[in-house]
């Protein structure tokens, strides 16, 4: 056998060196759930839900973390291997409280999806007591923290330490105590957090949840749009999540350049500008004593067009002078310098490239 | 290995930075060269606290031991550019002690920069506003290409002079030609053919051909009269521009000034006229990033009242003063106009664009669009020019009266004026104030305590200020943003600009420091009682 093929189900499959079972298979069109695992993150093989039958191994191995050899046997679909991920299932289900009717993750949950497809309709064994679960943790404007749904799987410290490297968070004390911690065990904002939110974007249930979208929408009631981070010139790629024509929130596209999965604190969360009461929503014309009036397009229009024409007949199209601007669309900033070279006749267009 | 001069990364462009971050964590070398400890300076094998506004002495520093010591690529010098013995005599003036001099590090320092870079190939450089934000901002970045022709790292992915742009859509306004020297496309207005292509698509009988006036002059032209009529779109000028009085002083001069925003902001309060814009996810378009990619912008959501597309307000002006024009929405201003009019963008049509974008040039519909420019080191002008660069201080340097270095840039959880960040809910209450950041030794120095508000004076103005000691600010330096408006760092800045971009030094002033004294004893007063 040649040294790049491994047995999956049954079939030759081509690997590359270095690769573990779960990437080979999934290049391989095998889907192995998984929970932990974290793309560009070393595996950690925390959660168990990924494992699989290795033929001549003592146990079922995690996919995620276990690298394929040439020729080996590997079986993602067998009775053995379905009846452990269930059984891993219902022991992360009862460590916690996952009440999916309160939670904002519902229909957004991984967690929940493996019940469902598992057709567990009732707990094996009994749910952690609330007394026992640390309290939701939410002082911060973005992000909840509610513990009792924390499957303490570790996604949020390594999107924390090793994709953003922000290191705000770690695994915090022992055993049925584990819990997610910043630095001194404190509130995200009072510690290094920086409010990114990707250890949000990358939590499979509704322990990390954006405390802004809270109500306004389920996943399956929202709508994606892909559009263009409106902020600085990295040019992220977001999905806005759409209710009832209205932005709930913002996520990241994942495997999309430039950013590949990831925003800043800016692109996640300080989208709502546009629906602020501030907004211009009238032309405005001054009146005499200073203030200003509504108007009507074409008033406005017809009083700039008067005004640029008297002033072109005077003083010459040089008299005019405009600045366009570096955050609007391009087409914006094309129709601009047009208007003041084609219309107008100057050249007396800029913009501030320089700030 | 990564180079990064004057650029706050972590803060400005956040998610560039992660990838530098996990490039360090993957092994790769990281150079910080900040006059501040940045964040990314817990990161780097090397932070080179330079001075504010010594950038050219210290890079001809650094270029001078590169070629003393024969560490600079000469297979790639000889091949690939010209002006290497004017280059060569030039910083043969800046030996390392000379260089360490005016930029305050050491000699050894420089010398390990040389051979730290000369020791890794490519090396990527990667700039902000902390170069060009100075009288010789230009000259800035031809050291910083100068610096990186030498090295042999231009044209290689991963190698290059890379600048981050601040705003989203920076390089798409250059690229629309929303500049007074250039149509779309960088095609000049003072070339005769440029002109006749453009005459002809636009269907006019002639269009100017002289470059028109930078924003800087185009503000001094409202005090003289020289200027009536100002357009003004999107921009807060009278936050952002420096020395914030004279500013307010030319909006208030001009004859007839319209703006148009989606907000009212300080400069909106000059305007004639006031025209209501739809913001970002109320528009399809596309804005084009830092690395010439053009993305997709898409509709979410409808304008609020009767606010309109910004490219609809132009077309109807344009109307209103005998001009019918044709394309009826952004997909076919771009198809039909941009994309036939400028040859670099040729090749992108919104039918290509929904997935990742295009990066231009782009030439031609099949084309994949271009990652890395001057790949292997083929210039597009034929061979890359070296150039000598003397170093210059900034206008304005510490004197008696203003013993302080006044620094300025952004911070993380805001943008600009405030405009955006400052309506969106829960980013004030992460940042909700200004702070002037100055160093324990200052502070010290005047009595200060971290949290106390005091005074920043420059020539120009006056702002109170809330004290941040931080050791991330060196001694000698106050440094500031400007998102506030009472306390924005634009009263202070100082407005002389580079000769030739007319960008101005918002990185150096001279300011001096005080305690606030009748409101420390206002303070005293309320504790007694
Ligand atoms: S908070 Fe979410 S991502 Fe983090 S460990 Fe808990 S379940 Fe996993
Ligand atoms: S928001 Fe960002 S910085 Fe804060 S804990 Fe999450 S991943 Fe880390
Ligand atoms: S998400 Fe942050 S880093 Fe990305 S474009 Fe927006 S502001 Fe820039
Ligand atoms: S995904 Fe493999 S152990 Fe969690």
């Amino acid at each position: 056998m040649e040294d790049t093929l491994f047995i999956l189900n049954g079939k030759e499959t081509p690997f590359k060196p270095g690769q573990m079972i779960l990437e080979a298979a999934r290049n391989g069109g095998i889907e192995i759930p998984t929970l932990c695992y974290l793309k560009g993150a070393a595996p950690t093989g925390a959660c168990r839900i990924c494992l699989v039958e290795v033929k001549g191994a003592r146990s079922l191995m995690a996919a995620c973390s276990t690298p394929v050899s040439p020729g080996m046997e590997v079986f993602t679909d067998t009775e053995q291997v379905h009846k452990a991920r269930k059984l891993n299932v219902e022991l992360l289900l009862a460590a916690g409280r996952h009440n999916c009717l309160m939670c904002e993750a519902n229909g957004n949950c991984r967690l929940q999806d493996l019940a469902y497809f598992y057709k567990i309709t009732k707990l094996q064994f009994p749910e952690k007591e609330l007394s026992d679960i640390y309290p939701v943790e939410d002082e911060n404007p973005f992000i909840v923290r509610d513990f009792s749904r924390c499957i303490l799987c570790g996604r949020c410290v390594q999107a924390c330490n090793e994709l953003v490297v922000n290191r705000a968070i770690s695994q915090g004390y022992r055993g049925s105590e584990s819990k997610i911690v910043t630095g001194g065990d404190q509130p995200y904002n009072n510690s290094e957090c920086v409010f990114c939110g990707q250890c949000v974007e990358v939590c499979p249930t509704g322990a990390l949840t954006e405390k802004k979208a809270r109500g306004l929408g389920r996943a399956w009631e929202t709508q994606k749009i892909r559009t263009t981070c409106p902020y600085c010139g990295v040019g992220c790629q977001q999905w806005l999540h759409i209710k009832d024509g209205r932005i709930v929130k913002v996520t990241a596209v994942e495997d999309a350049q430039p950013n590949q999965g990831r925003l800043c604190v800016k692109g996640r969360f300080a989208y709502d500008f546009i629906y602020s009461e501030d907004r211009l929503k009238t032309p405005l014309i001054r009146e005499a004593e200073g203030g200003f009036r509504e108007a009507s397009w074409d008033e406005a229009l017809d009083l700039v067009a008067e005004k640029f024409k008297e002033i072109i007949k005077k003083n010459g199209p040089d008299a005019i002078a405009g600045v366009s601007c570096a955050r609007s669309i391009n087409e914006d900033s094309y129709q601009m310098q047009k208007l003041f070279r084609a219309v107008i006749g100057t050249n007396n267009i800029d913009h501030c490239a320089r700030t | 290995m990564i180079l990064i001069v004057g650029s706050n990364m972590t803060e400005a462009h956040p998610v560039a930075a992660t990838f530098v971050k996990d490039a360090v964590l993957g092994g790769a070398q990281l150079i910080v060269v900040d006059p501040r400890r940045t964040d990314l300076v817990d990161f780097a094998n090397l932070h080179v606290p330079i001075k504010v506004g010594s950038d050219v002495a210290f890079i001809n520093g650094v270029m001078n031991v590169l070629i003393s010591e024969n560490l600079y690529d000469k297979k790639y010098v000889e091949s690939c550019t010209i002006g290497f013995e004017e280059l060569r005599q030039k910083v043969m003036e800046y030996p390392p002690e000379r260089a360490a001099a005016i930029s305050g590090v050491s000699a050894e320092m420089i010398r390990e920069v040389a051979r730290r870079l000369a020791s890794v190939k490519p090396a990527m450089l990667m700039y902000t506003l902390g170069i060009t934000e100075h009288v010789c901002g230009v000259n800035n970045v031809m050291s910083c290409a100068n610096l990186q022709m030498l090295l042999g790292n231009v044209g290689f992915e991963c190698g290059g002079v890379n600048p981050l742009r601040g705003q989203n859509n920076v390089q798409g306004a250059c690229d629309m030609g929303a500049l007074p020297n250039v149509f779309p496309g960088y095609q000049r207005v003072d070339n005769e053919q440029a002109r006749e292509k453009f005459r002809k698509a636009w269907k006019v009988k002639s269009l100017p051909d002289k470059p028109g006036l930078m924003m800087p002059t185009m503000m001094e032209g409202l005090t003289t009269g020289k200027i009536k009529g100002f357009y003004v779109f999107g921009e807060n000028l009278a936050n952002t521009e420096p020395d914030i009085h004279h500013v307010e002083h030319c909006l208030q001069s001009a004859e007839f000034l319209v703006c148009q925003d989606i907000f009212p902001t300080e400069t909106t309060r000059f305007a004639h006229v006031i025209l209501p814009a739809a913001a970002w996810s109320e528009n399809d378009g596309t804005f084009t990033s830092s690395e010439r990619r053009v993305n997709r912008v898409r509709t979410a959501s409808v304008p609020p009242g009767e606010a309109k597309p910004n490219w609809w307000i132009f077309k109807e002006i344009a109307g209103r003063m005998g001009h019918k024009w044709k394309s009826a929405n952004a997909r076919e201003i771009w198809d039909n106009e941009v994309s036939v009019l400028a040859p670099s963008l040729a090749g992108i049509k919104y039918s290509r664009l929904e997935n990742d974008g295009l990066q231009w040039p782009a030439p031609s519909e099949d084309h994949p669009g271009t990652a890395t420019l001057h790949k292997d080191g083929c210039f597009t002008c034929g061979l890359g020019v070296l150039k000598a660069i003397d170093w210059i201080p900034p206008a304005e340097v510490p004197d008696e009266d203003y013993p302080l270095v006044l620094s300025t840039g952004r911070r993380l959880y805001h943008y600009h004026t405030r405009t955006q960040t400052g309506r969106s809910s829960g980013i004030n209450e992460l940042l909700p104030e200004e702070t002037a950041d100055i160093s324990a030794a200052d502070a010290e120095a005047k009595g200060i305590v971290d949290g106390e508000m005091i005074s920043v004076k420059s020539r120009r103005g006056e702002v109170a200020v809330k004290a941040r000691i931080t050791r991330q600010v060196p001694q000698g330096l106050v440094w500031m943003a400007f998102h506030f408006r009472e306390a924005c760092a634009n009263w202070l800045t100082n407005p002389v600009y580079d000769p030739v971009t007319q960008t101005a030094e918002y990185k150096a002033c001279a300011v001096r420091i005080d305690k606030l004294k009748a409101m420390t004893l206002a303070e005293n007063e309320c504790n007694e009682v």
